[in-house]
């Protein structure tokens, strides 16, 4: 083990590194490109031996990983934002195509205006399209997401594609000291790709095809019980994780502080660094009050938030997107996940963070003031008047 | 008698889905022909996605790849990248796209996969419109053609626009080899098919893929149509290795463009002028490539 200085976008780079990834392929859109340009380092030097195809989209970024995939070899790709929507339609033929591709995405506001700031709409909408989605707090973190989502991507019960998504700048331009382990532990960790059902030149097969209803229906629900199979894979991929490394991220939602806690913010990405002092600060006070964390967003972790109803009456909801005409998206999952729950707190959602718009401790303890208040409100928009100014219209 | 040269292998089961007469299934065949079973084909919603029949069955003796529409380009460069970093020696990858599918909205990918000198051959069959979808004009759709989206009645006269000059597209970004082929002259298709698959870096192959229900012409008069064709200098045959342009189908005199209009359904609206128009078109083309022909193999290598 190493410890150097790495920005989130190079724990990225050092975690594809260390995953040997094959095949490559990326197009440059800020934040997202000193991922990709430290990886053309490491292939130029020799230390990554990959093929880099540096395309004319990112469209054809998913693409190249798609069909590297499809004969075997382990890709990976970066983006952010905009690029990320234009992969959308590439997003469900990855999934569908059960291609085990792990990304790096750097979340960031979606255009227009245009806005580079931290935001979670990019892959919020991509939700439905049958990633995985881990969001990440830390840099140390990414590394390891990333290391972690390739054995969970390529493991038999799942082969799925899966993004690490890290918040632009908060992370990806920030640096923190980062544990890299050593070639031989991840290698021990993460052994190369056993592929399956790949093309084999000089062998007739095809991968893709056509159907009709007949066997449609019962592809989608293969899909779907691969989603299913996921939070009992990950439980395993985390526990040989620790065994390998010492470090534990605590699953797909850790918490903090819930116990007899009166009220408990769930948050996603770097807001929970915050959000943690501010708890420390309120528990110093004699006021109750615990952190979630969603980290493993797709496929969502519904016994894990349904526990929270078992710990607090009152859960509060940090959303850094909007869903137009409904309320954030994290909010709505664990309001759909509470539903079935045996108690069913009053739950509020908060928007904050939205376009790179700080989350400050301030406005973290503000969403816990209304959260014990008599009369928590069911949406709210917590920094509007505060840091910003008048908008027409 | 002479020597039989297309190779006897069949690669394309008979059980396809193509329609009687189809050009594009000829295309095929005749292509894996030439490239033999250790061949990968990429290939994007187009006729063949049909033609290759429905899961779980194939019409094709080699491995396929479904990609989305405009990502033929792309595909065949990630399966280059991968063959290569898991030591796949020998295997031909191939991207078959209809004229849609590379002219239109897989325009960009092809230019990218070009650029970036893949080694892969690049097929586009040219049906002249998205037959899969039901014969709406596409921009290798000629001048004056009739298709449901360019219809003639009244003042509209089919296709306002002439057809996209995709070898020229192609030309401009240097291809290791670029040629043109028609199935109705399957010895020069063949000899180009086996002169692709020996050559390293990024090929394209344009073929001509008459189509009977888009076309309007009986399924039987596939081949007769193809060499005219050919033989009126709608679609000449040539080849362009390393830069140098060579004709390979050369007759002494270009028939009139009239035989090979008339014989389709989708120029029966056609006026004497219409033909007139074509026809010096064609000949400026023809004179164009003759003369390009001559520059070439006067510039010294």
């Amino acid at each position: 083990m190493t410890r150097k200085v790495l920005s989130g976008s190079y724990a990225q780079s050092y975690a594809a590194k260390l995953a040997r990834a094959q095949v490559i392929s990326a197009y440059p859109i800020t934040p997202q490109t000193s991922i990709v340009e430290k990886l053309a380092e490491f292939v130029a030097t020799g230390e990554l031996a990959a093929q880099f195809i540096k395309v004319e989209s990112e469209h054809s970024a998913m693409q190249v990983c798609i069909s590297a995939s499809a004969l075997g070899a382990r890709t990976y790709t970066a983006t952010s934002s905009q690029g990320l929507l234009l992969m959308h339609e590439l997003l469900h033929w990855a999934s569908g195509m059960r291609a085990p591709i792990v990304m790096g995405v750097v979340n960031r506001a979606v255009a227009p205006p245009w806005n580079i700031g931290a935001d979670h709409t990019d892959t919020i909408s991509q939700r439905d399209t049958g990633w995985i989605q881990f969001y990440a707090e830390s840099n140390q973190e990414v590394l390891d997401t990333v290391l972690e989502a390739y054995r969970l991507a390529e493991d038999p019960q799942v082969r799925l594609p899966a993004m690490v998504n890290e918040d632009a700048f908060y992370l990806s331009h920030t640096v923190e000291p980062v544990d890299v382990p050593d070639p031989e532990t991840v290698d021990r960790f993460l052994p190369p790709r056993e592929a399956h059902a790949v093309l084999v030149p000089g062998e007739t097969m095809r991968l893709g095809s056509f159907t009709g209803p007949d066997h449609y229906v019962e592809f989608r629900e293969r899909l779907a019980e691969a989603n299913a199979r996921v939070p009992k894979v990950f439980a395993e991929v985390e526990a040989e994780f620790r065994d390998a490394t010492g470090r534990d991220h605590e699953g797909a939602v850790p918490t903090y502080r819930v116990d007899d806690a009166d009220a408990v913010l769930v948050t996603m990405g770097t807001a929970t660094t915050t959000a943690r002092s501010v708890v420390d600060e309120l528990r110093a006070e004699g006021r109750k009050v615990g952190l979630a964390k969603i980290r493993l967003f797709r496929p969502f972790p519904e016994d894990e938030v349904q526990r929270l109803a078992r710990v607090a009456d009152r859960i509060g909801v940090a959303d850094r997107s909007w869903t137009f005409g409904r309320t954030g998206p994290v909010a709505t999952e664990v309001a759909a996940a509470l539903y079935t729950a045996p108690r069913r707190p009053a739950l509020t959602g908060f928007l904050a963070g939205i376009g790179g718009r700080d989350v400050t401790p301030h406005e973290v303890r503000r969403m816990y003031d209304t959260l014990l208040s008599r009369e928590a409100p069911t949406t709210h928009w917590v920094d509007l008047e505060e840091q910003g100014v008048k908008v027409d219209g | 008698m002479a020597k039989l040269t297309i190779p006897s292998q069949e690669l394309m089961y008979s059980g396809h889905a193509a329609c009687p007469g189809c050009g594009g299934a000829l295309a095929m065949r005749l292509l894996l022909k030439g490239l033999g079973p250790r061949t990968i084909v990429s290939l994007p919603a187009c006729c063949w996605t049909v033609i290759g029949t429905p899961y779980p069955t194939t019409a094709l003796r080699v491995g396929i790849l479904d990609n989305p529409f405009e990502a033929t380009g792309a595909s065949i460069s990630g399966l280059r990248a991968a063959a290569d970093v898991l030591g796949m020696k020998d295997v031909n990858i191939v991207g078959f796209a209809g004229d849609g599918g590379t002219a239109d909205i897989g325009l960009q990918a092809l230019s990218g996969m070009l650029e970036r000198r893949t080694n892969a051959i690049y097929v586009m069959y040219d049906n002249e419109a998205y037959m899969n979808t039901g014969i709406q004009r596409s921009g290798e759709t000629p001048w004056g053609a009739w298709t449901t989206t360019t219809p003639v009645s009244g003042d509209l006269h089919g296709k306002p626009e002439p057809k996209k000059d995709m070898m020229g597209i192609v030309l401009a970004h240097r291809p290791a080899y670029a040629a043109t082929l028609n199935p109705a002259y399957p010895e020069d298709f063949d000899r180009k098919v086996e002169r692709a698959r020996d050559i390293v870096g990024p090929r394209f192959l344009h073929i001509f893929a008459p189509c009977p229900p888009g076309w309007k012409f009986d399924s039987s008069e596939t081949i007769a149509l193809g060499r005219l064709a050919t033989d009126t200098g709608v679609f000449p045959l040539y080849e362009v290795v390393d830069g140098r342009l060579a004709i390979t189908r050369k007759t002494g005199a270009l028939k009139p463009v009239e035989e090979y209009l008339h014989a389709q359904g989708r120029f029966h609206h056609f006026t004497p002028e219409d033909v007139a128009k074509i026809q010096a078109q064609v000949r400026e083309s023809w004179d164009r490539l003759v003369q390009r022909e001559r520059e070439d193999l006067s510039r010294p290598h």
